[in-house]
């Protein structure tokens, strides 16, 4: 470059740098809810979407404001937020302290690795009548097959996360001569704590997806039933309405649990 | 308490590491190993803090420690093993839990190695706020709390920069000129090794065996940083290591 001529030509070093960073947008989750109902609702009313195919969202809105003001809405919530709450807890905790065991003891993993692996992948829902056979056709079958749907995913992300607790900082312990029952209190346990809650998530879904299969049996209120009697009566309005009311109440667990989380796992960045 | 080592072998299944390494390590003596990569410095250090169990030979402790050491032979890990979860000062009160002191001993413990280390005011602050210098620190805080009678320190300085690193081997020094403790210090820098050893062992690739042992007679805190003369004991590792340098680099890796 000794040229002079070259030398004057100056030019800006284009910058290429950008992207492959997600960004956060609170408003565009909204918006696209907002522009899909939009749709559908303007579809529906100018005729292009047949009735038949899909309900008036507005008639769907119509329809829960009815279940709200009749009072219909806590008769339904009420059971299926107690069946909820019971088997998705029996599941978590079971699930949770059956993981850690895995983590803890090669014995335990040996036997038991096997024997999750072979009923995770049973459709819980294809065990109905057994459960009712066990558990009687009222409430305890209910929380036994949602217990029962929460607790394999629990187990398989609880003994995942201990495995994965830095192994150095448990050598640390050891060499510091803490006690065993100090290293997994305090070591393993709060290692794990990342994988064990983004765990829960996913079983807390399951259990939401298991609710309306333990409504199948033979439940009078709860919103699966409500949905499934919609169902079988082709009221797509009703339908609609019980489904976003589970849908709600994915957001919410969703919510409490990245509560949780920010709470409970302030020391990462 | 002094440590020997008599007679250590160590082997991974058939890949010999350590062949017939025997050594004294004598109280309140900082004695640095060095070696090639692959030698087995730190399977060494593992070995005589009982993380690992030699497949020959003993490792001994000669008389017993101080009536106060909570944990005789204590450890200072190259990636620090802190608790990300816990804040300095709960880092330093771990180690001590176990031991069934009371509230008030372990609070006058870690305010006092805190200000051993300088680390009075980092507290309460997590270790992800803090760097790699300053973690370290904290690691030689958490060491001193249990008042051992050997550290057991690997490769302590080698995740920091070159001036941290100067400005923790300072601090080290002052720390054994106030109290002298006893160390095993692992590194592969021999800049280090010369700084803060008062012997140095020189280990050969692998099996590591005992090559030579350097004595340094010059006091701690009078070696400083580009010492003529350290500089020419430095010289003089570099020129036994080199040609076993170039060879482990050289050498594939079948584990």
């Amino acid at each position: 470059m000794s040229d002079a001529e070259e030398t004057d030509i100056a030019r800006q070093v284009g910058f290429r740098g950008g992207g492959f960073a997600p960004k956060p947008h609170r408003w565009m989750g909204p918006a696209v809810f907002a522009v899909l109902i939009g749709l559908a609702e303007a579809g529906t009313r100018s005729g292009f979407i047949s009735p038949l195919s899909l309900p008036k969202p507005s008639d769907v809105f119509l329809t829960f404001r009815e279940l709200y003001e009749s009072g219909m809405l806590w008769t339904h919530l009420a059971p299926t937020l107690t069946r909820l709450l019971i088997g998705a807890s029996l599941g978590a905790t079971a699930g949770i302290a059956t993981g850690v065991m895995i983590g803890l003891f090669s014995y335990f993993r040996a036997g038991m690795v096997p024997l999750i692996a072979a009923l995770f992948p049973i459709p819980k829902i294809a065990l109905l009548p057994l459960f009712i056979i066990w558990f009687g056709i009222d409430e305890a079958s209910k929380y036994a097959l949602i217990a029962f749907g929460t607790f394999t995913p629990t187990v398989v992300a609880t003994y995942c996360a201990v495995d994965n607790v830095d192994r150095t900082l448990v050598r640390m312990g050891q060499s510091f001569g803490m006690s065993w029952k100090s290293i997994v209190r305090k070591i393993i346990l709060p290692g794990a704590m990342p994988g064990i809650l983004s765990g829960l998530r996913v079983s807390l879904s399951i259990a939401i997806i298991l609710l309306v299969a333990a409504e199948m049996l033979g439940a009078e209120h709860g919103i699966g039933a409500y949905i499934l009697e919609a169902g079988s009566l082709y009221n797509l309005e009703r339908l609609f309405a019980g489904v976003v009311i589970l849908s709600l109440l994915g957001v919410l667990l969703n919510a409490v649990i990245g509560a949780i989380e920010r709470y409970m796992l302030r020391w990462r960045t | 308490m002094d440590i020997r080592l008599s007679g250590i072998s160590h082997s991974y299944g058939d890949l010999e590491v350590l062949r017939n390494i025997s050594l004294d390590i004598p109280s309140g003596r900082i004695v640095c190993v060095v070696g090639p990569t692959g030698c087995g410095k730190s399977t060494l250090l593992r070995l005589i803090g009982g993380l690992e169990q030699p497949t020959g030979g003993n490792v001994l402790q000669l008389g017993v420690p101080a009536a106060d050491c909570l944990n005789p032979l204590t450890y200072v890990f190259q990636d620090y093993a802190l608790l990300p979860w816990r804040s300095v000062a709960g880092n330093v009160s771990l180690v001590l839990e176990d031991h069934g002191l009371a509230r008030a001993d372990i609070k006058n413990t870690v305010s006092d190695v805190l200000a051993r280390t300088r680390l009075t005011d980092f507290a309460r602050t997590l270790p992800r706020q803090l760097s790699g210098g300053m973690k370290q620190r904290v690691g030689i805080a958490r060491a001193l709390a249990v008042k051992p009678a050997v550290m057991l320190m690997d490769e302590p300085l080698s995740a920091l920069d070159s001036q941290t690193r100067e400005l923790l081997m300072d601090d080290l020094a002052a720390l054994w000129t106030r109290q002298p403790f006893t160390a095993v210090y692992v590194t592969h820098n021999l800049d280090e090794a010369v700084r803060m050893g008062h012997s140095i062992v020189v280990l050969s690739r692998s099996p590591g065996q005992i090559r030579e042992i350097m004595h340094l007679e010059k006091p701690l805190h009078e070696r400083s940083y580009g010492d003529k003369d350290l500089q020419f004991r430095q010289k003089y590792l570099w020129n036994l290591m080199r040609d076993e340098a170039r060879a482990a680099d050289a050498e594939l890796i079948n584990v």
